[in-house]
């Protein structure tokens, strides 16, 4: 191997070693908050990126009309929940989030369809609608099994992946799409050729991992998030609404994934169903990460980006099971280096 | 102890379907692969609902199975026969060494390093040449007695079932026994089970052999029914969906395992036929509403279907009481008499810049009762966990006997006749109270999870139970013996504790603020207990707030301020000690 081919293969590895990370930080920012394991975080990926591509390219994509639909059962729930004490100012409040806005976005959606509009449109109204998603999501699925056990959320988040995979072989079917890069043009430094789009998938790793830190250290929200984290009983008795603690998780994590799919749709090619792959790596960043460090977290998923990219140069047949493999390493250090004091379980 | 009859009529009926007439063959192929597919999710019942251990890796033991018999048979030439116990021991032996890796993780990092390496052996089925790469291997010859061969679904219906009913048997048989008491302990974390000798990591590393080993004994079965397999079936889709279908069943139940099976074979089956009749159009619509249907049933039974069928049924009535004329043989005392039983010198516990006992000595001698007292923070439930081995002191030594016992994990101390309980309560809320008493008496029992599926422990069970029971009329809650712990008052859990602490056999007791709770007529009852023990031969320490109940009671008293011991001596000079006083009102009064 030359050092040319190795300087290519690294610089692959931490372009998909900074979406990992993304999606690390995703997941564990959701988990920390609601204890859920976010396995639909891939669909959120495949969603944005399949979203992204389909306008780009002049078709209407059918997660705009999934929003409302989804915003009208968020607002049942609403509903039913408050059946013994409705108010006005509630009920204008729920249709107005649940059902106005979804329209509003699908009516815009629609307005855009069919005429190409600039991919900054297109990248605004696709994370508008994953963003809408993610957040009623949580309204349905997750919000009424909060008070459940981890497991019972695991399963739950299982099903939600099967229902998300299974609508978007309906919307944007079994054909793989590529969409238009973000930014276009490249420079070479050395040997090596820098896309426009590896530089803003560098970009917005970085301004990310920085205004999450920010966010989590300076704002209040950021400070109740992470109060919610680490003591959910606590943080209720401390006036922290944890039902907005687990929304502003999902916004969030919504968001990172719709964003790192539109990142790298234009980079390779993504199907219905790529994003289970994608978003489980993120997982085995995160994991190594000890789902708690964002800081590791990041770290470990250049590692897992650099090991990929070497072992499919390698052992192509083997990429997978190298990358899934990496962690059994990992846990045995961590087994080894666990203390020995209870966790309190209730 | 749960009735036999309802599992033989099911028997019965299952063993009846094939003969009904008219039976549609494809509703036996259904009920087949329900079998096989319980069969995993009663591993997965054991593992996750009873254990605690989440794992989404089983699909690949059921890997293990499939693929050792499928290569054994075609490349070798072997008989299924010989071949089975082959893929259980191979399912076994993966569990043991992925066990080793896996099973010490805490909470979330279990569940996604099954998954890491549930998804890490997928693609190594998928890659490897000898297995057949992704088209796995064909022509797997079926099974057969003499001349019959089982070619099709409904012979090896029998097979199957026989496989599901007997597993059904054996692991209840195991959870209902002195191995299956700490598999079930386990889920409450490992402090409480540990100091009454239970290894945990051993119990954990059991089910989840047991687990693997069921998942090989269903991949088995699969590959002589299908007579192929490929890596499909045993990727990370599949383990998680042993996971929800475990859950659907209700994953602390063995028949919630069977049943869980049953629900989302068939509704898949229902919705894959009828679904595209209601909504054609393209592909994975049934994919859809399954996931939607599985959210929307865990809002509405979060606990599992089977739990909630069951509350429909009439309770059942109370359990037997064990015949207490069983006796159990005595701990087996140490060699070596001496009358200080506890010596605790210049014993110091930091964490991190705090010092949570500073230097404290004192001594426990037999036939006493010993008071540790002392505002909040002063360091007496730090102490306890030191001298029961909890926590590992930073300096300074404990000795029981005249043994040096600073490193001994508590396992070992318990041995040595020292039990306690908890400040906060550490029972088995779904338990019945004679059940958590009996786990103090985990050390004196012998049988083993082989000997407990076989119902060959029956005779040392017995002695278990009868001496739990004895424990239990001896704190006076023998009314409350089948009840369920976590339906007990707080104080009366706390005279669960002492009953199961003194199961132990112990010499030496300690009590960590056994009153608290209590009220006044128990609390009496309580001392009087303690005075009794006492003038049996049994040593006591403990910690407690109530002045009144620790005056009336101690032979003597130690005091603790931060950390540090401000005073020792009879309660009468406790009570006037300028230093006490200080400590607990501030000035001298």
């Amino acid at each position: 191997m030359n050092t040319t081919i190795m300087l290519f293969l690294l610089q692959d590895g931490i372009t998909n070693g900074a979406i990992y990370a993304l999606l690390g930080l995703a997941l564990v920012l959701v988990f920390a908050v609601t204890r859920v394991i976010l396995i639909p975080q891939g669909e959120f990926v495949t969603y944005g990126a399949l979203t992204y591509a389909s306008l780009a390219s002049g078709q209407m994509p059918g997660t705009a009309k999934l929003a409302l639909a989804m915003g009208t059962v968020a607002f049942a729930f609403d509903l039913f929940v408050a059946r013994k004490a409705l108010h006005g100012r509630l009920i204008v409040r729920s249709v107005l989030a649940n059902i106005v806005l979804p329209a509003i976005v699908l009516a815009v959606t629609l307005y855009f369809a069919g005429q190409k509009p600039p991919v900054a449109v297109c990248i605004a109204l696709s994370l508008l609608i994953v963003a809408m998603i993610g957040l009623f999501l949580y309204r349905i699925a997750f919000q009424p099994l909060a008070h459940t056990s981890v497991l019972v959320l695991l399963i739950a988040s299982v099903g939600v992946h099967l229902a998300l995979q299974g609508l978007g072989l309906l919307f944007f079917g079994a054909e793989g799409q590529r969409g238009p890069a973000v930014l276009s043009g490249a420079f070479t430094a050395g040997s090596l050729r820098f896309t426009g789009q590896s530089i803003t998938v560098y970009g917005i790793t970085i301004a990310f991992i920085v205004g999450l830190w920010l966010f989590f250290g300076l704002t209040l929200y950021g400070k109740a998030l992470r109060a919610t984290a680490v003591n959910r009983l606590g943080a209720r008795l401390a006036g922290i609404r944890t039902t907005l603690s687990g929304q502003i998780a999902f916004l969030l994590a919504s968001v990172i994934g719709a964003l790192s799919g539109i990142m790298i749709v234009p980079i390779t090619t993504l199907y219905y169903d790529s994003g289970f792959l994608i978003g489980l790596k993120g997982f085995v960043a995160a994991i190594i990460g000890g789902l708690v460090s964002y800081p590791l977290t990041a770290v470990a998923a250049l590692f897992v980006g650099i090991v990929e990219a070497f072992s499919s140069f390698y052992a192509s047949n083997y990429k997978e099971v190298i990358v899934f493999m990496l962690l059994i390493p990992v846990l045995l250090l961590r087994s080894l280096a666990a203390p020995a004091v209870e966790e309190e379980k209730d | 102890m749960q009735s036999r009859l309802p599992i033989l009529i099911f028997a019965a009926l299952m063993a009846a379907i094939p003969f009904v007439p008219g039976m549609p063959p494809f509703w036996i192929v259904l009920l087949d692969n329900i079998g096989l597919t319980a069969l995993v999710a009663m591993g997965l019942v054991l593992l996750t609902g009873v254990g605690g251990l989440t794992s989404f890796g089983q699909a690949a033991f059921v890997g293990f199975g499939a693929y050792t018999t499928a290569l054994l048979t075609t490349a070798y030439g072997l008989s299924p026969w010989l071949t089975l116990p082959l893929s259980l021991v191979v399912s076994g032996l993966l569990a043991v060494l992925l066990g080793l890796v896996t099973v010490r993780l805490s909470g979330h990092y279990l569940p996604l390093g099954t998954l890491a390496w549930g998804l890490g052996l997928f693609y190594l089925f998928s890659k490897l040449e000898f297995l057949g790469r992704n088209d796995g291997i064909s022509a797997i010859p079926p099974l057969s007695i003499g001349t019959f061969r089982m070619l099709s679904p409904g012979s090896i219906y029998f097979a199957i079932w026989v496989a599901v009913i007997l597993s059904a048997l054996l692991t209840m048989n195991l959870l209902d026994s002195r191995t299956g008491r700490a598999i079930r302990a386990l889920r409450r974390g490992h402090v409480a089970a540990e100091a009454f000798g239970v290894h945990t990591p051993r119990a954990k590393l059991l089910v989840f052999i047991h687990a693997a080993v069921l998942a090989g004994l269903s991949g088995w079965l699969y590959a002589h029914l299908q007579r192929a397999v490929n890596p499909t079936p045993f990727g990370a889709q599949a383990g998680i969906e042993y996971l929800f279908i475990a859950v659907v069943g209700g994953a602390g139940y063995v028949w919630g395992g069977v049943l869980g099976a049953a629900i989302v074979v068939i509704l898949k089956e229902v919705l894959q036929s009828y679904l595209p009749l209601i909504l054609p159009g393209s592909g994975q619509v049934e994919t859809i509403v399954f996931g939607i249907l599985l959210v929307a049933l865990l809002q509405l039974a979060p606990g599992g279907v089977w739990p909630w069928l069951m509350s429909f049924l009439p309770e059942r009535t109370a359990g037997r009481k064990p015949d207490t004329s069983l006796k159990l043989e005595a701990r087996p005392r140490p060699p070596g008499q001496s009358n200080v039983l506890l010596q605790v010198e210049k014993a110091r516990k930091q964490f991190g810049g705090v010092v949570a006992v500073n230097n404290v000595s004192f001594e426990v001698q037999a036939g006493e009762i010993v008071a540790l007292i002392g505002p909040n923070g002063a360091g007496k439930s730090t102490t306890f966990n030191l001298i029961t081995g909890v926590l590992s002191a930073s300096s300074g030594s404990i000795s029981v006997l005249g043994r040096k016992v600073d490193r001994a994990p508590p396992q070992e101390i318990v041995k040595l006749g020292i039990s306690r309980t908890f400040q906060h309560v550490k029972l088995v809320p779904d338990m019945t109270v004679l059940e958590n008493v009996a786990i103090g008496a985990h050390l004196r029992g012998h049988s083993g999870p082989l000997a407990s599926m076989l119902r060959l422990d029956r005779a040392d069970e017995a002695k278990l139970l009868a001496e739990a029971a004895r424990q239990i009329e001896r704190v006076g809650l023998a009314d409350q013996m089948h009840q369920l712990a976590g339906s007990l008052s707080l104080g009366q859990q706390r005279i669960v504790e002492i009953a199961r602490a003194l199961c132990v056999d112990p010499m030496l007791l300690l009590l960590d603020e056994p009153a608290a709770g209590l009220r006044h007529m128990e609390k009496q009852q309580l001392a009087k207990l303690l005075r009794d023990l006492r003038d049996g031969g049994m040593s006591v320490l403990l910690v407690e707030h109530d002045m009144g109940f620790v005056m009336n009671l101690a032979d003597r008293i130690v005091v603790l301020d931060f950390g540090t011991k401000i005073a020792e001596g009879t309660p009468a000079t406790i009570k006037t000690n300028p230093e006490v006083i200080k400590a607990y009102l501030g000035v001298a009064a």
